[in-house]
């Protein structure tokens, strides 16, 4: 019998060469008369083990990383394919790996295990377990069970997504719409991409789920144009579900219907914005709208609308199969379940790492970042993307929940964290924080529009060292403004990672005036 | 597809792109993308046929098109470069290679080469956030970029004259 190989196959690993490396792989078995099946996989998400290859033995899967095109030699060598073997990259048992073995994988149970593609994996893995549990109850008890289970949206607003489908379920109208949010637009994010390209069934199965809850027939997901494999594989998944009724309009024979269909955004970052998103798949300039009335009362095409990220529609299928209890189970105070926390920029071992919430943001940065990756000393981290703050050392021991970031001036959002090193600029951080906010405000509120503007030129003032004082007082005066004035989150946070730079890090804004040092004092 | 579709304007083919979708509900963004994955950008004459079709005046067309930053009105070079701007990539050394992309190319965002054979677009995240700097080509991500493995991406995007994939 062949032995199985497997070669990831989601973006980040195809970005570290994981194609040309499954190609050579192949060639190299076909020259020596190997039989190796090679399998390719989703990702485990321990990115910097990427290209991660796996080896199926009897004793579970055995890894190797991460593999460049120039260690395959010494791979055969060794004949990696036998499994335990003596080489320096070996990893030994997958699963025995602490970064992965520490991990609660609830939403992540099979990314990097299963084929993507392959239904049978997805069912053998514990997929389409919810779907029919969900079939066989009615619409008010799915709705109960998504309450209970304490979801709440992780999208960034955590807002409880059992209430919101209660919402939309009470509604009544002739037309209802299931909406997923996949416009993961926050830098130092991935666990949406993570989703629809390693287990891309799963999702379908969520908002299948979320349909039969809340009356809704027509789903769409709102999928952002840089993520062109994602698109791929829903678009996949998507037709081998309705070839396999579990998409149209008998799933499973049960006379229920559910239609699905991806369109793509077009790069906009406000369309993560529900309203905005709305628009968007309405085909018109994704202008942000006045609530209420809310999207759940008056959504896309003014139907009732439940819009949910990718994350929360994800965690539907496990709260369906496990029962409520499983997921509410675990995590702090309000935050229940899990939240799949991702490390990113200046990190030494970044990736995806799921996690019941409660643990310190310094834990998840140094026992599974492991630091730096440049090994420099860590100075500044933004924490919810870049409408997040920047926390200092001194709140790294906030613990990973939102009521706790909150109460730090902090978002956890949609839990992505950004590493830097003590080579940051926090002054030129805080003007890209208003710059991105100049190229991303939809236009329709003036301190969203204007204020960023205002925005950078006050910090290129401040930076200049022209009237600095006068000018920091100015800055915070606008960034209260834009909080208190701006009609959605992008106007509304976008003074978050401003003012907590300016807060924690204001010597950084006057160090290249001249008498810097006097200055900073006063900052 | 490592380089975008670049076929010369038919207006016919652009007619039957229209009929196909333009019973959709909201069926503005999907027709402006099929034409832009045609023809590599949205020409006036598009909008011409777009308007009348979907019951929209050309302003409106318009007004959706610039809002949005993935589309372009006017035709790129045969590669489109897009550099990750966001903070994950800036953690990793991102505006250097920003600035040694411009210098290099001698053009800025959204400018193409002299010899058309590179377009310079920022973009703001590419999801590839543990191993930054990211620059996608066509559909292709590049992770962990430098000066140097940028100055080879580009020589063989420059020399790769036929469409390849």
């Amino acid at each position: 019998m062949a032995t199985r190989i497997y070669v990831p196959s989601d973006t980040t690993a195809k970005a570290l060469g994981a194609d040309r490396l499954a190609q050579r792989i192949a060639a190299l078995a076909a020259r020596q008369g190997l039989e190796l099946e090679i399998v390719r996989n989703g990702t485990r998400g321990l990115y910097w083990l990427e290209p991660l290859l796996e080896v199926d033995t009897a004793q579970g899967r055995v890894g190797f990383g991460p593999v460049e095109e120039q260690d395959l030699e010494s791979l055969f060598d060794a004949e990696f394919w036998q499994g335990d073997v003596t080489h320096p990259l070996a990893l030994g048992l997958v699963e025995e790996i602490p970064y992965l073995r520490r991990q609660q994988r609830f939403t992540f149970a099979r990314a990097g295990i299963t084929d993507p593609l392959s239904l049978d994996d997805y069912r053998a893995h514990g997929g389409y377990r919810g779907l029919p549990n969900a079939l066989a109850m009615a619409a008010q008890q799915i709705v109960d069970e998504v309450r209970e289970s304490g979801l709440r949206g992780r999208g960034g607003a955590a807002f409880p997504t059992g209430i919101k489908w209660q919402t939309v379920l009470d509604a009544p109208a002739d037309q209802k719409y299931i909406v997923c949010n996949a416009d993961e637009g926050d830098s130092g994010t991935f666990a949406d991409r993570l989703v629809m390209e390693c287990d891309p069934f799963m999702l379908i199965e969520g908002m299948t789920i979320a349909g039969l809850a809340v009356g809704a027939t027509q789903g769409y997901i709102y999928l952002r144009s840089e993520y062109p494999l994602a698109q791929k594989n829903l678009n996949a998944a998507i037709a081998t579900a309705y070839a396999n009724n579990l998409l149209g309009d008998d799933i499973q024979g049960s006379g229920k219907r559910f239609d699905l269909e991806v369109r793509m955004g077009a790069g906009a970052y406000i369309c993560g914005e529900e309203t905005s998103l709305l628009e968007s798949l309405e085909g018109k300039r994704g202008l942000v709208r006045a609530k209420p009335p809310l999207p759940a009362i008056v959504g896309l095409f003014g139907k009732p609308t439940v819009v949910n990220n990718v994350l929360s529609l994800a965690a539907v299928p496990f709260i369906l199969d496990r029962g409520a209890k499983a997921y509410a189970d675990v995590g702090m105070g309000r935050s229940r379940g899990t939240l799949p926390f991702q490390l990113a920029g200046n990190v030494k071992q970044g990736g995806l790492v799921e996690l019941a919430f409660g643990p310190s943001l310094r834990e998840l940065m140094f026992d599974f970042g492991g630091g730096t990756r440049n090994g420099r000393p860590l100075r500044a981290v933004q924490v919810g993307g870049p409408l997040g703050a920047y926390l200092p050392e001194s709140q790294w021991d906030t613990p990973l929940d939102y009521e706790a970031f909150a109460k730090v001036g902090a978002v956890l959002g949609h839990g992505g964290v950004v590493m830097f090193d003590d080579t940051v600029d926090m002054g030129e951080q805080a003007r890209f924080s208003m710059e991105f906010c100049v190229a991303e405000s939809c236009g329709k509120c003036t301190p969203c529009r204007i204020g960023s503007t205002r925005g950078v030129e006050v910090i290129d003032r401040i930076r200049a060292g022209e009237n600095v004082e006068a000018n920091l007082e100015l800055l915070s005066d606008l960034c209260e403004t834009m909080v208190d004035g701006s009609l959605c989150a992008m106007g509304g946070m976008t003074p978050f990672p401003v003012q907590s730079a300016m807060t924690h890090f204001g010597e950084d804004f006057v160090k290249n005036t001249s008498n810097a040092q006097a200055l900073a004092q006063e900052v | 597809m490592s380089t975008l579709g670049s076929t010369p304007w038919q207006a016919d083919i652009a007619r039957a792109i229209i009929d196909e979708l333009k019973h959709k509900p909201g069926a503005l963004l999907p027709i402006l993308h099929a034409i832009q994955d045609r023809f590599a950008h949205i020409p006036e004459e598009a909008v011409a046929l777009i308007a009348p079709a979907l019951r929209l005046s050309r302003a409106e067309v318009h007004g959706v098109i610039s809002f949005y930053h993935h589309f372009r009105t006017r035709a790129p070079g045969r590669h489109v470069v897009e550099v990750c701007r966001a903070e994950a990539c800036q953690a990793q050394g991102s505006r250097a290679l920003e600035a040694h992309a411009k210098a290099a190319l001698g053009i800025d965002y959204h400018d193409t080469s002299a010899d058309r054979a590179v377009t310079l677009e920022p973009v703001y995240c590419l999801g590839n956030c543990a191993c930054g700097p990211s620059v996608r080509v066509g559909d292709e991500i590049h992770a962990r970029m430098t000066p140097a493995r940028f100055d080879a991406l580009i020589e063989r995007l420059r020399t790769d004259t036929l469409e390849v994939k």
